[in-house]
């Protein structure tokens, strides 16, 4: 170890993993559902890839990723709900690995819902 | 990077209780079902609620399993880790409410916590770098290396009022003005490890969890005095601690945090581990160092000081394991931050371990100034089966016992020393109603007549005989005099004894004089034990008017003791029996076996 830089780089590294560790009552919350049913329609690559999104962002401190069982709408599985403190929930359905850069990126960071992808844009 | 941490309790208690086999059961399960790349699981140090081991942590939620078995994985993973469904049946049923899981930090064991010197235990993985490093880890190093002077540490020191932890409570600042103050070729820097203590595991605990926390402190502490080398001398009775002391120092090395010109500053410091063998006196300062110098463990008298001539005769700063732990929050938080909390003239938290008469068997750590009261009642649940509290024994074999009309009373150095007992390393042992004064006087007294080097002869002969009085009194052969006898030799002993070991082993049985005289003049007067745990002043007896007959202590009875008589009592079908006096060992297989209540114990 020859300088505090090189220090910072293996804590910035390594940090991502204890943030996960930690309760923060602020954080956005990224809800999976994973019953039967979600699993099923291929929520497991969904939760992989908000895991990896929000840790290539850089926001470990800010989100959590969490698992959740069946909400009940098993058609439109996958379902992920967002929760950010101070906004109304959004439930995204049929989300694909695909779509998820853009939902991190859009309401995650710059708080702009991908209506297209909500159950409301599928219900009509 | 993994959605999910499993973190389990490698600590030396949840060992015991086979949390290691679930931890490699989970990797297992996971495995099979093809999660080991998105859930990781880490073995952590200590939690500090031993008493509900195995502990295991789910994050990002939270969930706090207590008790787990290795049946329970395979259902911990399928439904939770796979499906997102909590197994509420196994979690710490403090923090399961109605239809929601509270958050671990609002359970009546960790709310009045303030965790500092254990703030990386239960949360790190002490065998990973990275893991102490993201947490800060190392930066209180780099701080005092590259901006700060040795003068600057050591007054950092000094302002945040940081006491050692180890029992005798002496400013840590002072102690390495003391070191930097004296000039030589070499200087070492010394960390004592020997926790003796029977009932206290915070030092353990510590070196388990987060034993990068002690290696960067002591690095410090090197810059702050002089000093190129360390030893921690540490017991070898701890093995898991020893094992991750060595990884981690071999850690540091491989980092450049320890070595040659520590982040280009050209500062070095090394660390080497000495084994101890578990001697108690080994705890105290000179012994400690005269040990690590490879010769028999006792003390020697002070003054020269071990600021002056220390290890290997030069000087030589020496801290306990937890007052290194609290070094570099402070480096990096300030000195104001940590004064801030705790009492006037005793800052910061002290971890207290606890255990004997009470529901939350574990480690606590408290801001100065918490009342004993908070910590055996709230934090500590309480003593179980709706039991009296009668005393509670603070500071080990050094300490004294607490009686509840102090229960109030804000713990920190100086009011523990004017009740009669001391902080010493935060052992604490509740005791209640069934629990005998003048015999726990004597477990203590055993202890250090036994540990006493018998370099001195006040702590060598001194101890012996004052253990001989309290035998006869628990044997019902004392005296009033004896009392007061016995009152004199222990102000004896501490005045006349060369070291802590022997100044202090007096303390249990003054303080039990102090506050429960009454239960020693029952055994020297009346020659009864009140709690009924002195086996010569006891008596079992059957009532033969409530005796029915049926024979079940007869049968229970080891030495057979108990006979058939050829008295009915008025109402009954069968004799009564009875025991002969002169056969029984006061085992209290009888009075345990008896359903109806007809034996008597007094």
């Amino acid at each position: 170890m020859k300088s505090l830089a090189e220090l910072k780089a293996i804590r910035d590294r390594a940090k991502a993993q204890l943030d996960l560790r930690k309760e923060n009552p602020n954080a956005a919350r990224v809800l999976v559902g994973m019953a039967t049913c979600g699993i099923a329609a291929g929520a497991r690559p969904v939760l992989n890839a908000f895991t990896e999104e929000i840790a290539k962002r850089g926001l470990t401190d800010s989100v959590t990723v969490t698992q959740t069982g069946c909400i009940g709408i098993c058609q439109y599985e996958p379902v992920v709900e967002i929760e950010i403190p101070g906004e109304e929930k959004v439930t995204y359905v049929k989300v694909a690995p695909e779509m998820v850069p853009r939902i991190v990126n859009d309401h995650l960071v710059n708080h702009n819902v991908v209506t297209e992808f909500t159950i409301g844009a599928i219900q009509k | 990077m993994y959605r999910s941490n499993v973190l389990v309790c490698g600590g030396t208690g949840c060992t015991s209780s086979h949390s290691l086999l679930i931890a490699e059961k989970l990797k297992e399960e996971l495995a099979a079902k093809g999660l080991d790349k998105e859930v990781n699981v880490i073995t952590t140090g200590c939690f500090g609620l031993c008493a509900l081991g195995p502990i295991m942590v789910v994050y990002p939620e939270g969930s706090f399993y207590s008790m787990v078995k290795v049946e329970d994985v395979p259902e911990i993973v399928e439904e939770h880790l796979n499906k997102g469904r909590i197994v509420t049946r196994l979690l710490y049923q403090e923090t399961v409410e109605e239809d929601t899981i509270k958050s671990l930090n609002k359970t009546a064991f960790y709310e009045k916590q303030k965790r500092v010197a254990l703030r990386n235990c239960g949360v790190i993985d002490p065998e990973k770098i990275d893991d102490y490093i993201a947490n800060d880890g190392y930066a209180a190093l780099g701080k005092v290396l590259t901006e700060m002077t040795p003068e600057e540490v050591i007054q950092t020191m000094l302002d945040s009022g940081l006491r050692g932890r180890g029992g005798a409570g002496f400013p840590t600042g002072l102690k390495w003005k003391f070191a930097r103050g004296n000039d030589a070729d070499q200087k070492y820097v010394c960390c004592n490890a020997d926790e003796g203590d029977p009932g206290a595991f915070m030092d353990r605990s510590v070196l388990e969890g987060d034993p990068h926390v002690v290696l960067e402190a002591m690095a410090i502490a090197g810059y702050a005095i002089g000093a190129s080398e360390g030893y921690i001398y540490v017991r070898a009775e701890y093995p898991i601690a020893v094992k991750r002391l060595q990884i981690a120092i071999d850690q540091a090395h491989e980092y450049g945090l320890l070595g040659k010109d520590i982040f280009g500053t050209g500062f070095d410091f090394d660390i080497h581990i000495r084994l101890g063998a578990g001697a108690f006196v080994c705890g105290e300062e000179t012994a400690l160092m005269t040990s690590i110098e490879g010769k028999r463990g006792e003390p020697r008298p002070r003054p020269p000081f071990p600021a002056v001539k220390g290890l290997y005769r030069k000087p030589t700063t020496l801290n306990n394991v937890e007052t290194y732990a609290n070094i570099p929050q402070i480096i990096l938080k300030g000195a104001e931050w940590f004064a801030s909390m705790g009492t006037e003239k005793s800052k910061g938290t002290k971890v207290f371990a606890l255990g004997g008469k009470i529901n939350h068997t574990g480690l606590v750590e408290v801001p100065m100034g918490t009342t004993l009261r908070t910590i055996i009642e709230e934090i500590g649940g309480g003593i179980p089966n709706g039991k009296k509290f009668k005393a509670a024994q603070t500071g080990g074999p050094s300490g004294g016992c607490i009686p509840a009309e102090h229960l109030d009373i804000q713990i920190d150095y100086d009011n523990l020393l004017a009740i009669g007992s001391m902080m010493g390393s935060g052992g604490l042992i509740v005791m209640d109603e069934t629990d005998c004064m003048v015999d726990i006087a004597k477990f203590f007294l055993e202890f250090t007549v036994d540990e006493s080097c018998g370099k001195c002869t006040p702590c060598r002969i001194g101890t012996k005989r004052l253990l001989e009085m309290l035998e006869k009194i628990t044997k019902g052969q004392g005296s009033l005099e004896m009392l007061d006898e016995m009152e004199k030799l222990c102000h004896y002993i501490k005045e006349n004894s060369l070291c802590g070991l022997g100044q202090t082993a007096p303390n249990p049985v003054l303080s039990t004089l102090r506050y429960f005289k009454d239960e020693y003049i029952a055994h020297v007067v009346d020659k009864k034990c009140p709690a009924g745990v002195c086996k010569d002043l006891l008596e079992y007896t059957i009532d033969k008017s409530k005796c029915i007959g049926c024979g079940l202590c007869s049968r229970k009875c080891p030495v057979g003791a108990i006979s058939v008589t050829d008295y009915v009592a008025p109402g009954k079908k069968k004799p009564a029996y009875e025991i002969d006096h002169s056969k029984c060992i006061k085992c209290g297989a009888c009075f345990d076996a008896c359903k109806f209540k007809s034996i008597y114990k007094g």
